[in-house]
């Protein structure tokens, strides 16, 4: 019986994956998430006055994402002058370092919006395995492009996604 | 029944879609998910301690799909382990549908069915949550309501059991939270600049309990235990204090010795920041405060709480060979962190600037007054709330640098110097503490736009324990797919062994594929005040993992 239902939800999946596929891009779920000042949002309201936006899953303890935020941020002014994109930084820091978001990204002088997900509800939600995990959200709010794990040279593709899609809309 | 019960209302949910065969049902809903995929070929090493895999071969893996329509949202996740992995529990070992839920919600409910996971203010008192790493996974099934009747104001209940590898324990857990942001509830706040929210939460637990004897004692178990929370938090411009307070009722524990006293924990935040500076204070009281919907539970599973560590979690493999985790039956602990960015054309900033982060933790124990009576089945002690104890389990300096040297290179220096309580945090009584000191250094080189390497060496110091580590190793990246890495971890102080590891990725998109050979020395993985001994191995490993 439990075999049958395993191999049936297989087949179901299989199934829902090509129709999902011939539906296209997906929307952001809604998850209410409070940010570094603690004020409150719902995901599915991020945007960026109908420009694409990143968002980018991190730690205060993994090191390539801290990584991987700083390498943007040395060309965020750039982007921003060149594309109008904004990066949504979503920390899963749990409560041992949660309190720390807010004046580690301050004292590097981030200028990203910065959100908290102590346990993890927007991460499951987008099916994030590991960090860092970046997506590029498409101007009309459906996620465009994802790409996890960070190595340097990796920021330049991002933009070129961000242009192509500047240019598609 | 009621898991089966449930299981057939998220396969009709699952089913019902398909049914209609309508491709305009399917453009409104998403259907995205997961996997994740570890082996490993398990060689033998009798030199480092790695055992002899009888079945060569282990997997971990699972995969999740969510399927969204509108306000609904329903998903399962399938877990197998064949067999668990070398530092996998093995109660794990088998496959299923560990995990299956439905959610319906909109502008003010939002109510799910099957298994959720949650946290109630820090977590002092309530959180489930699941760490594949450490084979935690404490979710309850049952049913989970959150109501949203005003602006700022969340109201959440919830019931259920608890998982316990494979199957679900009848020991009831339920809870209340309540959650109010004063400045978007209340019209005359909106605009002012203090921010003021609070919260309060409830839990209890139901185990069904006969009389006990535990040594000579006849112990009556409380059948229901009860923990209750209070939050605080206030923010002023550029200064922020938070705090949160736990209270739980007699909770006799294998645990805790079955002693019959209260616990209590007080989590207290402070903070300062503006653009290029932060600085965090924290301070902890933990006292009993193990909290499991079992009460004869010694595993990693069925926790109900989460006790936040209040010390810096290192990152590089040296200094984590000495993991610090929160002791629930007791600790008084104290935590600073500043992080501060050396401005631009600045002397000491040069061209690029620098940053400077330096963290301070130290964590001791409570003082404990015993009752001349104190055996199990006993109040057992008394203790003075604001006291630190005179035994020291932990302290931890540490001082880490960054600086862009010139277009293509960025470096980064730390020193940590670790003062480790042995029989305590690993659990190795009569051990002597352990003094060292680490220095680490990082360094970044881009070779063009796309390539780049990045080298780390680090050394550990101490007499005591294991002796001294050294540590080198070198990535080689191809941007946005290739990843290379080479690395030997070498103790030089008793075992003068190597622990080498060789590592090629290739990611496209959200897909990884990851290969390596290697050994792993054993040691502790902790999180949240949960550690699992992982023994050492040695092999040839593969780890996948693919969102869609």
């Amino acid at each position: 019986m439990r075999k049958c239902f395993v191999l049936s939800g297989f087949l179901f999946v299989f199934c829902l994956g090509i129709l999902a596929q011939e539906a296209g891009r997906n929307n952001l779920p809604a998850i209410e998430l409070k940010d570094i000042d603690g004020k409150s949002m719902n995901t599915s309201n991020f945007s960026n006055q109908g420009k694409p936006f990143i968002i980018s899953f991190f730690a205060t303890w993994c090191k390539p994402c801290l990584r991987e935020l700083s390498t943007i941020h040395e060309v965020y002014e750039d982007w921003i002058d060149e594309t109008g994109v904004k990066l949504i930084a979503v920390s899963i820091d749990d409560t041992r370092s949660s309190a720390n978001v807010k004046t580690l990204v301050n004292g590097k002088g981030w200028e990203y919006e910065v959100f908290l997900d102590p346990n993890g509800a927007f991460k499951r939600a987008m099916n994030v395995n590991n960090i860092p995990h970046t997506f590029i959200i498409d101007g009309s709010g459906k996620i465009a492009w994802q790409h996890t794990s960070f190595s340097q040279g990796s920021e330049n593709e991002m933009l070129e996604v961000v242009k192509k899609l500047m240019n598609n809309d | 029944m009621m898991s089966k019960l449930l299981m057939i209302f998220v396969c009709i949910s699952f089913f019902l879609p398909l049914k209609s065969q309508s491709k305009d049902f399917f453009e409104g809903g998403t259907l995205t998910g997961n996997l994740d995929i570890k082996a490993q070929y398990y060689l033998k090493d009798s030199v480092i301690g790695a055992p002899d895999v009888p079945e060569k071969v282990l997997s971990n893996g699972s995969a999740e799909i969510q399927y969204r329509l509108k306000n609904f949202t329903t998903g399962m996740r399938y877990e197998y382990y064949l067999n668990p992995m070398i530092g996998t529990q093995a109660e794990y070992k088998g496959d299923g549908i560990a995990n299956y839920y439905a959610t319906y919600a909109n502008e003010q409910f939002e109510i799910t069915l099957g298994n959720f996971y949650e946290q109630f203010g820090s977590g002092l008192i309530f959180r489930t949550y699941r760490d594949p790493a450490l084979g935690l996974d404490n979710s309850l099934r049952g049913a989970l309501i959150k109501y949203m009747p005003l602006d700022g104001l969340t109201l959440k209940a919830l019931m259920g059991k608890q998982r316990y590898y494979w199957e679900y324990k009848d020991n009831l857990v339920r809870g209340v939270d309540a959650d109010f942001s004063l400045n978007d509830g209340l019209c005359f706040l909106k605009n002012s600049k203090l921010q003021v929210a609070l919260g309060a939460s409830f839990i209890s637990k139901h185990q069904e309990q006969s009389l006990h004897i535990v040594g000579t004692n006849k112990i009556n178990f409380p059948e229901n235990v009860a923990a209750t929370a209070g939050r605080a938090s206030l923010r002023y411009d550029k200064f922020s204090l938070e705090g949160e307070y736990a209270y739980k009722i007699n909770d006799p524990s294998a645990l805790n010795g079955y002693l019959f006293r209260p616990g209590q924990a007080l989590l207290l935040t402070g903070t300062y920041s503006k653009k290029g500076l932060g600085i965090m204070l924290v301070g902890k009281r933990v006292d009993n405060m193990s909290f499991k919907s079992d009460n004869q539970q010694q595993s990693t599973m069925l926790n109900l709480n989460y006790l936040p560590s209040t010390t810096r979690q290192h990152a590089y493999a040296l200094p984590a060979i000495y993991p610090c985790e929160t002791q629930a039956n007791g600790e008084m602990a104290f935590q600073a962190d500043v992080t501060y960015t050396i401005p631009r054309g600045s002397a000491m900033g040069g061209k690029y600037g620098a940053e400077v982060r330096v963290n301070y933790s130290r964590v001791n124990s409570i003082e404990r007054n015993w009752r001349p009576d104190a055996q199990e089945g006993t109040y057992g002690y008394d203790s003075p709330f604001l006291k630190v104890g005179k035994e020291r389990y932990y302290q931890d300096f540490n001082v880490e640098l960054t600086k862009k040297l010139n277009r293509s290179t960025k470096a980064s220096m730390s020193y940590i110097n670790l003062w480790y309580n042995k029989s305590v945090l690993l659990v190795k009584p009569n051990e002597p503490n352990v003094k060292a000191n680490v220095l680490i250094g990082d360094l970044t080189y881009n070779i063009d736009n796309k390539k780049s390497v990045r080298m780390e060496a680090q050394h550990l110091w101490t007499k005591q324990d294991e002796g001294n580590w050294a540590y080198l190793s070198a990535e080689y990246t191809i941007a946005p797919n290739w990843f290379f890495s080479v690395s030997d971890m070498y103790n030089y102080g008793v075992s003068n062994e190597h622990y080498y590891s060789f590592v090629g990725a290739y990611t496209m998109g959200a897909s990884r594929i990851q290969l390596g050979y290697g050994r792993t020395r054993a040691g502790l993985d902790c999180s949240g005040g949960v550690c699992l001994y992982k023994p050492a191995t040695n092999g040839f490993n593969i780890a996948i993992s693919s969102t869609f």
